[in-house]
């Protein structure tokens, strides 16, 4: 077994470290965000000092706020159309017809999608300032209608089409990886049997890949849920119409002060990806 | 050769060319406004100049905050790299007890405590010990961040090292340590350098946590200058704006490039189906 000849001890002594600081930044804080949740600290005033333990009143009270509500409506929009839908099935397109094309039409797709992955994500707002702006804006050029202000009038949606934009990189590439998996034999007999391409994704493809449409699927909801960059696009606005869930906590907590509250909602938050990641893995474990 | 098959490429290929140009465009913006004597949020033919590139280095902050980013970036990226690659050493070779409690929590921690959920407990934790403002602090929660993730694709690296190219060192009578440095890392080269790369495009883009930690602005990254530059509008800012966001990216296109050269853009293991 320890073919290293390091020993428990030695080992141990190699995990520490990342363990220690794994341990004060997010183990603390995620536990730390249960107290703080239940009690009335602000960042100014009274409450600042002295913080008061008020039990499950945040809790009740976020429940009850249409702020909150909303704001949960509006990420699980954002995650049921950018995420399940949008990203997951133009990563499978993408990774399915890019199997026949030519290597350079492939590679430029392929650089272009994963460009719009990695690219710092205060540029890419910029680059969508730039698509969806009044008077000047592409898209209001190309519709020709360019005094339309997409993202006052149309927020949600133009977040969830950018967030397409934004992250289809890492479907395509699990997409295809799991089609090279998929063996070349059955694909062919199903196009000697006569199958369309649907048929075809359906019946032969679908079967084998659909642990990782699951790990896809989930993985993609998680990061699209907890994303800032919502924020650098609309802020939340007008008017609330597109506050997504880190933006609300990030406005409560450091716009309103109110730590004890956002608190309250980080914590239903993180009970939120909890929930999502202990279904994944039981899902994973009975696959196994 | 059939009529249908005719009809069927060609909506193939305006297939291919909606999703093309539904990439592309967005960012064409960057290609053509640093470089145009009225820079807007559009697109539009620029009128080409080179000027906008001498105003961006003019403005106090925009070297600084690069350096600032570089500075943030390498901490976080290096700490990350070797704490990951010692801790995914040791846990893919030694059975320390617990070992698999300890990656299942990791896995769940990777996903779920995210920096926007933990956000307000991390920033009153750092008000409280006084690392607000602190560059070296604020790396340290990013790497905190990344570590879990990056200890689990790493052991999965490890894992595909052959155990037997150790036992054959130590029979020359190798220390652990040698073993480590002369052949495992040289092996896992791979893996070392895709988390390399993962955590430095990571902690390059990252806006969040250096917009809540660090507050002055002489300590800001290009992430938070950038941000700034535009709530502060104003039609001096949108000369500056382009080009740095230019400057900005280029070092994560440079990665991309390298890696997409080296090692071919795709996942290799810790991927599970």
């Amino acid at each position: 077994m320890d073919s290293s000849g390091l020993g428990v001890r030695r080992a141990v002594g190699f995990v520490a470290p990342a363990l220690v600081l794994i341990g004060i930044f997010l183990v603390f804080p995620a536990l730390w965000t249960l107290y703080i949740g239940i009690t009335n600290y602000q960042l100014t005033g009274p409450a600042a000092a002295n913080p008061q333990v008020v039990g499950l009143d945040n809790v009740i009270e976020a429940v009850r706020d249409p702020l909150f509500t909303n704001s949960v409506w509006l990420t699980a929009l954002f995650v049921l159309f950018s995420a399940v839908i949008g990203q997951n099935v133009l990563g499978f397109v993408l990774a399915w017809l890019l199997r026949s094309v030519s290597p350079w039409l492939r590679r430029t797709t392929e650089g272009l999608v994963l460009l719009s992955w990695i690219l710092p994500s205060t540029v890419v707002a910029f680059l969508w300032f730039a698509v969806l702006s009044r008077d000047t804006g592409t898209l209001g050029l190309l519709l020709g209608s360019p005094e339309t202000s997409w993202l006052v009038q149309y927020p949600m949606t133009s977040l969830i089409i950018f967030n397409v934009w934004r992250g289809t990189a890492f479907s395509m590439l699990l997409y295809t990886s799991a089609l090279a998996a998929v063996p070349p034999s059955q694909l062919e007999t199903a196009r000697l049997m006569g199958a369309s391409g649907w048929q075809t994704v359906r019946d032969v493809v679908f079967p084998h890949i659909r642990g990782h449409v699951l790990t896809n699927t989930l993985l993609i909801s998680l990061w699209t849920a907890n994303d800032f960059t919502p924020f650098l696009l609309t802020s939340g606005g007008p008017n609330h119409q597109s506050e997504v869930l880190p933006v609300l906590i990030y406005r409560q907590a450091l716009e309103g002060g109110q730590l004890g509250y956002a608190s309250a909602m980080s914590m239903l938050l993180l009970v939120g990806n909890l929930a999502i990641a202990l279904v994944y893995l039981r899902l994973l474990r009975r696959r196994a | 050769m059939s009529p249908l098959w005719i009809v069927r490429r060609i909506g193939f290929y305006v297939l291919i060319t909606v999703v093309l140009a539904f990439f592309a465009v967005p960012m064409l913006w960057l290609a053509s406004a640093p470089f145009d004597a009225k820079p807007g949020l559009g697109l539009r033919w620029p009128d080409w100049t080179l000027d906008n590139v001498a105003t961006t280095f003019e403005h106090p902050y925009t070297l600084t905050s690069l350096v600032n980013s570089l500075v943030l970036c390498v901490i976080a990226t290096v700490v990350t790299t070797v704490l990951a690659a010692l801790a995914a050493y040791a846990l893919s070779r030694v059975r320390i007890p617990g070992r698999d409690l300890l990656l299942y929590l990791l896995l769940l921690l990777s996903s779920v405590v995210t920096g926007t959920a933990a956000m307000v407990p991390i920033f009153v934790m750092m008000l409280q010990l006084g690392l607000i403002n602190s560059q070296f602090g604020t790396a340290l929660v990013i790497a905190g961040g990344m570590l879990p993730a990056a200890i689990f694709i790493l052991k999965d690296f490890m894992d595909a090292v052959p155990r037997s190219y150790e036992e054959s060192a130590r029979v020359f009578g190798a220390s652990p340590r040698q073993v480590l440095a002369h052949v495992v890392l040289p092996v896992a080269r791979p893996g070392v350098a895709t988390i390399f790369v993962w955590a430095f495009v990571n902690a390059w883009g990252n806006f969040l946590l250096p917009f809540l930690l660090l507050r002055d602005v002489g300590q800001q990254p290009a992430a938070v200058l950038l941000r700034t530059l535009y709530d502060e509008g104003g039609s001096a800012n949108l000369t500056v704006i382009p080009v740095f966001s230019l400057l900005y990216s280029i070092p994560v296109v440079v990665l991309y490039l390298f890696v997409s050269k080296r090692y071919g853009f795709r996942f290799h293991g810790g991927i599970k189906s």
